[in-house]
């Protein structure tokens, strides 16, 4: 049992160790060599491994950048998975250093979990998935349905204040992990799926027949996504929030995985500051100048990630959206590199 | 006037150095209760650093937690409860169905392994293999895999609630579970109840007296009409005097599922059938092996006797061999009760789904609720034994042992 594993570890890690909060975890993870990273068991496009076991995904490049920032080499990643119960257990005990797995951001997790939201990934919301046959085209024409969850998330919580806001009527089966949650609806246990939107499209592809299904137009929640570090390393928070700060900052930029080498070359100040020609900004993260530099030669800027794995060039093929850059219309804004 | 006996010198200084210090006298005792000490010391220390280190980290503690409303929703609840409830509510609920699944499962499981093992034991050649191949068959395949495989493979084969099979109307079964119509209380019910009751106590006084006159003085008494009149008679009578005790509602299909009527939920059912059928593989062993402890001697004294193959097993063999079932038929009721928590994989809401998996990652209280949890398995586990151990000390005394 994991679960039971990992409280444990977790009771004997507060309840042996003199000092829990340490404030080494930068150093900690140069020792060992490599980044224990917690990521999903498996979600297309946010983290999902391959037949030959590597990883990819919009979470799993965050892990990366990560890796490379601080070992210059992106596989330097132990990728941990986790189902959505036992990923804040994980985080507390200490088996991973940063949780990268389409987390949703809210105030009684960063404030009661030891642990804080250091950005947002992507911003998601919640919806519903229904079969084609049952001829629903709204959310608000599920009363009385049985709807299948993965259990120990936000949709859960979400789904329970919709359907009593709406005065309908419904049963939740809930499941430890995504994939018996989706096993059941194919199955026929349940009339309805639902997961963060992104989830649905990602899970459609998954089933034997994903033209049979239907995401319906409803969006019942806000679902930031984003990665968490423990409290009490202040430094450590800092690289993980600037790492995802650098990867936007370099599409504002226009710093390509591409033109990154031309760009070291430009006299533009910002381009200068940002890719640590002039400056110490990286250092002083407990970094190395060319910090930034190595984050997108690993992974590409925000925009070039989002397209390779849930974007255009992916099979998930999802829209841009809220999750465009703030200058196109969208949400994602890095405060300045300076 | 008698002679009075000499009080007995105090005795309890001399029990504490026989119990604590053994052979080493009061030496021992010393070292007995330095070594106390250092594990209470451990113990404080290991809770006082927990609760600093949490502290310091923002991570909540305590169980103040129990007391804030869950916001999510259960499939199957024995008690009422909602989404505005308590996460102490939900402790209960998750606690309810760990035991209903328990129960349910302990009793299947007792009545499948004792036919197995009779059916093993059975000169009837085909019987046996049956026997046979049912206990080597189901306890050499993983728990989990026959569970899933009672839910996926079954759930699979049954029709949508629209397609659902009805038996008489009124009730019927789909792949959301068996629906059957549920019973309203009607004011006849208390009356009819109490009248049940009446005749089942007034039912059995008279058996015992029965069974005393036949072993005290030999008279043979015929009781049956009596207790047809009490058992059948009586509550009929109340039927007819205060109208009937319960009304049936049918259930009806509306919308997505149907309204109305009972629902029995298929993880409940797959469940339930996955831990009895595995559970009384191996109880059939327990059993089997029991009745082959009996010497064969009781066997052939009770056939000597003209008594049946089926009586002397009953009245015989079946009573001395309990003796050996009970320790390791305990054994089965405690593994049965824990691997329910393998629900989780099918989302049958127990304990362990509830509260030690939804109810954590909503608060993030480990330490606590996975300390819950373990407390609940472990009383559960200590009663059950508790009962065992009195009916295994009742057969020993019955059979003068």
């Amino acid at each position: 049992m994991k679960r039971v594993t990992l409280a444990l570890s977790l009771a004997l890690a507060a309840g042996l160790s003199a000092q829990a909060a340490d404030a080494q975890t930068l150093k900690t993870i140069k020792d060992r060599g490599t980044l224990s990273c917690g990521v999903s068991q498996g979600l297309p496009g946010f983290s999902s491994p391959d037949d030959k076991g590597n990883w990819t995904g919009i979470d799993v490049d965050v892990c990366r950048a990560i890796a490379a920032a601080v070992f210059n080499d992106p596989t330097k990643v132990k990728f941990v998975s986790l189902s959505a119960k036992d990923r804040f257990t994980a985080l507390q005990s200490g088996e991973i250093d940063v949780l990268s797995r389409n987390t949703t951001w809210t105030i009684s997790r960063d404030t009661s979990l030891g642990a804080n939201f250091t950005g947002v990934t992507y911003y998601d919301g919640q919806g519903f998935m229904v079969k084609k046959s049952l001829k629903v085209n709204s959310a608000l024409e599920l009363n009385s349905a049985s709807v299948c969850v993965q259990t120990g998330t936000t949709t859960e919580l979400n789904l329970a204040d919709y359907f009593k806001a709406n005065n309908m009527k419904y049963e939740v089966i809930a499941f430890g992990t995504i994939d018996e949650a989706v096993k059941a609806y194919e199955s026929g246990r349940c009339d309805v799926f639902t997961d963060d939107s992104s989830g649905l499209y990602a899970t459609r592809l998954k089933l034997t027949s994903p033209a049979d299904h239907v995401v319906l137009p409803e969006i019942i929640s806000k679902e930031p996504l984003g990665p968490m570090v423990r409290h009490g390393d202040d430094q450590w928070f800092d690289i993980v929030k600037w790492t995802l700060f650098a990867m936007v900052t370099a599409e504002e930029l226009g710093i390509t995985q591409k033109n990154v080498d031309e760009m070291v070359k430009s006299d533009k100040p910002e381009l200068k500051r940002v890719l640590g020609t002039d400056g110490n900004l990286g250092e002083q993260l407990g970094l190395t100048k060319d910090w930034v530099i190595r984050i997108v030669k690993a992974v590409g800027n925000y925009g070039e990630s989002f397209d390779r794995n849930v974007g255009a060039g992916s099979p998930l093929k999802i829209a841009r959206g809220v999750n465009a850059l703030w200058t196109k219309g969208g949400l994602q804004y890095a405060p300045p590199i300076r | 006037m008698g002679v009075e006996a000499r009080k007995p010198p105090p005795q309890i200084a001399l029990k504490v150095r026989r119990a604590l210090g053994g052979k080493a006298g009061w030496n021992g005792v010393a070292v007995q209760l330095v070594f106390g000490a250092i594990l209470a010391w451990m113990a404080y220390e290991i809770i006082s650093n927990a609760r600093t280190n949490l502290e310091t980290q923002h991570i909540a503690a305590g169980f103040g937690f129990l007391q804030n409303s869950a916001s999510f929703d259960v499939n199957q609840t024995l008690i009422s409860y909602s989404a505005s409830d308590t996460y102490f509510r939900v402790f209960l609920v998750g606690v309810l169905n760990t035991l209903l699944v328990s129960v349910i499962g302990i009793f299947f499981a007792t009545v499948i392994g004792f036919v197995v093992a009779l059916c093993r034991l059975s000169p009837n050649w085909l019987l046996s293999r049956v026997g046979g191949l049912y206990v080597e068959a189901i306890r050499n395949l993983p728990l989990l895999f026959q569970i899933l495989f009672w839910y996926l493979a079954v759930l699979a084969a049954l029709p949508s609630p629209r397609q659902s099979v009805s038996v008489l109307g009124a009730f019927f079964l789909n792949n959301r579970g068996v629906i059957v119509p549920s019973a309203l209380g009607q004011p006849g019910l208390v009356p009819f109840l109490a009248a049940l009751a009446l005749g089942l106590v007034a039912s059995l006084a008279l058996r015992s007296y029965a069974k005393r006159a036949l072993f005290g003085q030999g008279r043979v008494i015929r009781i049956w009409p009596y207790v047809l009149i009490l058992l059948v008679g009586l509550p009929l009578a109340t039927i007819l005097a205060f109208g009937p005790p319960v009304t049936f509602e049918l259930p009806q299909l509306k919308g997505f599922n149907f309204a109305g009527g009972t629902r029995i939920i298929p993880e409940l059912v797959a469940l339930t059938v996955g831990l009895s059928t595995y559970t009384a593989a191996f109880i059939a062993e327990i059993v089997r092996a029991g009745i082959l402890s009996v010497h064969k001697g009781q066997m052939e004294a009770g056939s000597s006797l003209g008594l049946s193959r089926g009586a002397t097993l009953r009245l015989i063999v079946v009573p001395q061999a309990m003796r050996v079932i009970v320790p390791p038929l305990t054994n089965q009721y405690l593994n049965l009760t824990k691997n329910s928590s393998l629900a989780v994989a099918i989302g049958y809401p127990d304990l362990v789904s509830v509260f030690a998996g939804t109810a954590l990652s909503q608060t993030g209280q480990a330490i606590e609720i996975i300390a819950m949890t373990m407390g609940v398995y472990l009383l559960t586990s200590l009663v059950t034994s508790a009962i065992m151990s009195v009916y295994g000390w009742r057969i020993s005394r019955s059979l003068g042992a």
